[in-house]
Formats: structure tokens, sequence, C-alpha cells
């Protein structure tokens, strides 16, 4: 439709042309009065689900409304890991078919997402650690996925910069590694998915922020945003960050606290960590980009907030915490940082599924780990709304699970402070 | 850093308290004339505001006692601090 499919061939016409020729990815429309599905929230998991219903479902016409730009929340603010290494069953199957659509997405969106399966390793600091982590990676492989224990040996072998001295505050006395696992370019995830799902004709509505949900006689009816009144028959809310601010548009209580959580990006540096490791232990986790930068997170700051700047004790903490695993870092110098919005469940598990209100759907709550699940996220979320119920990846993570008592547990793999 | 008045040992770092989240959620006095949904809207679900928010704070590294603190999500200030026990200030007669 509008965007002609990328390919070498391609390149080669433009780059003969001085790019000056290159067609838009996705249209800029303007709202429709109505539709049938209205996603709200534009980054990768709204963009997703939106795409995902355009192809699996016949869903009529569909519409996502992103208050700012594309992916400019928390889509373009974390640290682009990707893994499936989750305790519970329910986790371990909604994040392994993420990984699963992660690994064709490239090809499917004819976007390149830059997906690096380089492995990712989960550090072991005491005898605790190393058992609870044991635990898991047989969990984890009764699952049928990919995970192992390796020893310090082990460790020094993927990561030969990390110390492994004995001689330290919190020695590495083990690690697990998911093979699979790794990197993305957050960016091009999000994009991806906006061009393919605008060739399916979903209309993209960037700068139109809702400020009202309205309901009638207990069924969602439409929004008024921004840009308007936008009659809807189905709504799903995918906006991270503000997600018990939407709800309480539609009267809805949530069990979601909204947290800062930060990261940064060092100055950028020739090859030097393969792989991606994180330390639950000590709360630090490193990449290194394709552009050179290490990539670096921490646990979230311990206090609500909406304001996407965070603590600079946090910041210290973390840098510590990378200087005693990587002394080889320590006059590297930090290019920049950032602060994003998470929104935590007290079982730090997400919520996909309905809502009291007919026809209102959210997903949400996925706190510190979102990323990794944006496309096992809009798959089934696209069928939820679709359907309107649940699919069986999905179904444990309803927000009834809170009346119910069957909270899904996952703090030990989400692998920050919470 | 937060700045944070501790109503008896004066401003100090944020990084000396722990946030408890959330203030004034009462314990329902009847919890078996609860249903569960009543009871998981006591137990998990929170207000979450965007804007002022009353919380308890701890003065973990300091003097070890709580104490409530209205401050604003998105800006960060704190507009109250009172102790425990005390009506917020914007309530008191």
């Amino acid at each position: 439709m509008t965007s002609p499919r990328y390919s070498i061939f391609s390149l080669a016409r433009n780059a003969l042309g001085y790019h000056r020729s290159w067609s838009r990815a996705w249209r800029s429309p303007e709202p429709q009065p109505s539709y049938d599905v209205v996603i709200v929230g534009g980054g990768g998991h709204g963009l997703a689900t939106a795409y995902y219903l355009a192809r699996e479902h016949d869903a009529g016409s569909i519409a996502v409304l992103e208050k700012g730009w594309l992916g400019g929340g928390n889509t373009g603010r974390n640290t682009t890991i990707i893994r499936s290494n989750y305790l519970w069953d329910e986790s371990a199957h909604l994040y392994e078919k993420s990984l699963k659509l992660y690994e064709g997405l490239s090809r499917e969106l004819n976007f390149n997402i830059m997906l690096s399966q380089r492995g990712v390793l989960n550090l072991a600091h005491n005898e605790h650690d190393l058992k609870e982590l044991s635990r898991r990676v047989r969990a984890i492989r009764l699952n049928g996925i990919d995970s192992e224990v390796l020893d310090p040996a082990g460790v020094k072998a993927e990561v030969p910069i990390v110390n492994t001295s004995p001689d330290v505050r919190y020695p590495i006395l083990g690690a697990s590694i998911q093979r699979r696992g790794g990197i993305a370019r957050h960016d091009a995830v999000a994009w991806g998915f906006a061009r393919a799902a605008d060739a399916r004709g979903v209309d993209i509505v960037q700068n139109c922020e809702v400020t009202g949900i309205d309901v009638s006689g207990g069924r969602v009816t439409g929004l008024r945003t921004s840009r308007g009144r936008i009659a809807a028959n189905k709504v799903g809310l995918v906006a991270a960050g503000h997600s018990s601010v939407l709800a309480a548009m539609a009267g809805l209580r949530l069990p979601i606290e909204s947290h800062t959580l930060q990261a940064m990006v060092s100055e950028p540096i020739k090859p030097i960590l393969h792989g991606v490791v994180m330390s639950n232990a000590v709360h630090v986790y490193v990449s290194q980009s394709d552009k050179g930068e290490l990539v670096i997170g921490a646990g979230m700051d311990g206090y609500n907030s909406y304001s996407q700047r965070g603590s600079f004790q946090i910041v210290e903490g973390q840098m510590g915490a990378l200087v005693e695993l990587f002394p080889i870092f320590s006059r590297l110098r930090m290019l920049r940082q950032w602060g994003g919005i998470v929104d935590v469940c007290p079982d730090a598990s997400p919520i996909v599924g309905k809502t009291p209100v007919d026809g209102l759907y959210i997903n949400c709550g996925w706190g510190t780990g979102g990323f990794k699940a944006t496309p096992g996220s809009g798959w089934a979320f696209a069928h939820t709304i679709a359907q309107d119920r649940p699919h069986a990846l999905n179904a444990p993570f309803a927000l009834e699970r809170f009346a119910s008592g069957a909270l899904i547990d996952e703090h030990g793999a989400a692998a920050v402070a919470h | 850093m937060l700045l944070i008045p501790c109503p008896w040992c004066g401003e100090r770092d944020e990084s000396e308290f722990a946030c408890g989240g959330e203030a004034h959620i009462a314990r329902p006095p009847d919890p078996d004339a609860l249903n569960d949904a009543e009871w998981a809207d006591y137990l998990f679900m929170r207000t979450n505001p965007k804007g002022s928010q009353r919380e308890r704070w701890c003065h973990t590294h300091g003097c070890g006692r709580w104490f409530n603190v209205e401050r604003d999500t998105v800006t960060h200030r704190i507009l109250s601090v009172y102790r425990m026990g005390e009506p917020p200030p914007k309530d008191a007669p």
C-alpha cells in the first residue's frame, strides 16, 4: 500500500537517488468519527495488538491512538533485553510465545528489528541464589525452553571480562544462561509493527490524547480525545505508565503502582561484551549495543512517580555494581541517562484481559520487563479483543486473579528489585 | 534525590528513607463480612494518582519512625508532612 517492500534492491535503488524518494513508512490519517476497535497507546504492545488484530482476526476498522509519538514511551526507553526464562508455567508459555514470534519477526514485518540472540546470563552470588537459579533452570527446561547452569569457569568462558574473583563482596558462584535470549532494536520493533499494521489498513493517529472513556449501561461506547470524540465498539487500553489514570476514566481501580525505572548508556567502545549479563542480587544488567554503547539498567525507584525522572542514589548503586562485576569499565564515561514509568503489579506479572466494563480490555502491568513480551502480548491481546475472551496463553493473567488469589509470583524472574 | 522533612529529625536525603506506599488504607473492621472482590480491593487495589498522593514513609536509617507525606507524583514536590494518626492538613478543622 503506502510503503513498498524493503529489500536490498529497494536500498540500492534509493541509494542511487540519494535517499530522497523513500515513501513514508505509514500514513498519518485524520481520526474517523468511529471505529470497530480502538487501541489506546501507540507503543510496541499497542501496535503489535493492532497488527495481529488486522492480520489474524476479522475485527473491522481499527485505530491506534497515541498521545505523543510512536514508541516515545517505554518502548523507546528500555534496555531491549529479550528472554523467556520465567519460573512459572503461565509466564513461561506467554514469554516463550513472544520469543518465538520475535525469532521470525524481521521477515514477517519486512523490517529489520536487529534481533541478536547472543545469550542472557543471570548471575548467582551466594548459595541460595545458586539453588534458586538451578531450580529455575530445571523448571524452564521442563517447559521445553533452553536454559543451562554455568559454573564460574563457564561464566568466565562466556564473558571473559567479568570479575570471577572469590575475594569480592558478591562473588560470582555461577549463572544461568538462555542462549536464545538477547537484544533487539526497540525503535525498529515499534516502527516495524506500525508499518505492517498501517499496510493492513490500521489508522495510526499520533498526537491524540484520550481524555475520557464513555461508558453507557456497563458498555464502552467511545473515547473523548484531544482530537474530538471517537466512537468505538471495543477499546483496548495498552498505555504503560498511565494504566491507572486511563482505567480511572472508566471507573476502574487497578492493583498497580507506577514507578520510575532508570537506565543509561555509556560512550561507545569497541566490541567487548558479547552477551547480556544480569544480576538480581547487585541490581544491574548490561549489554553492548551494535553501536558500541553499553546499555545499563538498574532496579526501580522506591516511590510512585509519573515524572520520568529518577533518583541519583539508584544510579550510584547501579554504577557501583557494574564496576564490581566489570572492573574494566571503571573509567568509562556515561553518555546519557533516562527514566521511564513502569506499572508494577503486586505479583510482578502483567494483566492482559477483559475488564468489568463490556467491550473494554486492558493490557498493563508489565512492570520492568515489557519489551521482551511485545509480540506475544499483542498476539494474545488481539485474540482477547477479537473473540471477547482470553486465549489460553493470557487467561491466567486476568484482573480477576487478585480476587481469586491465583497470583503468578515472578519477582525472581523480573531480575530487578521491586 | 528527594529532600524529605522527617517530623522528628528534620530534612534528610531520600536514601535514608523507605517508602511504604499509599497512606490511609484502613484494614476493614470485619474481614469476614467482605466478599473476595472487596478484600482484593483492600489488599491490592491502589489509587496510584497522577498528582497529589498521600503516602507513608519510614526514616529507616534515622529515627526509624513512620510518618505521612503528601507529595506530587509528577513534580515530586512535597506538599505536607504529618505524623501517624494525625489527619491530613487539608482535612484538619
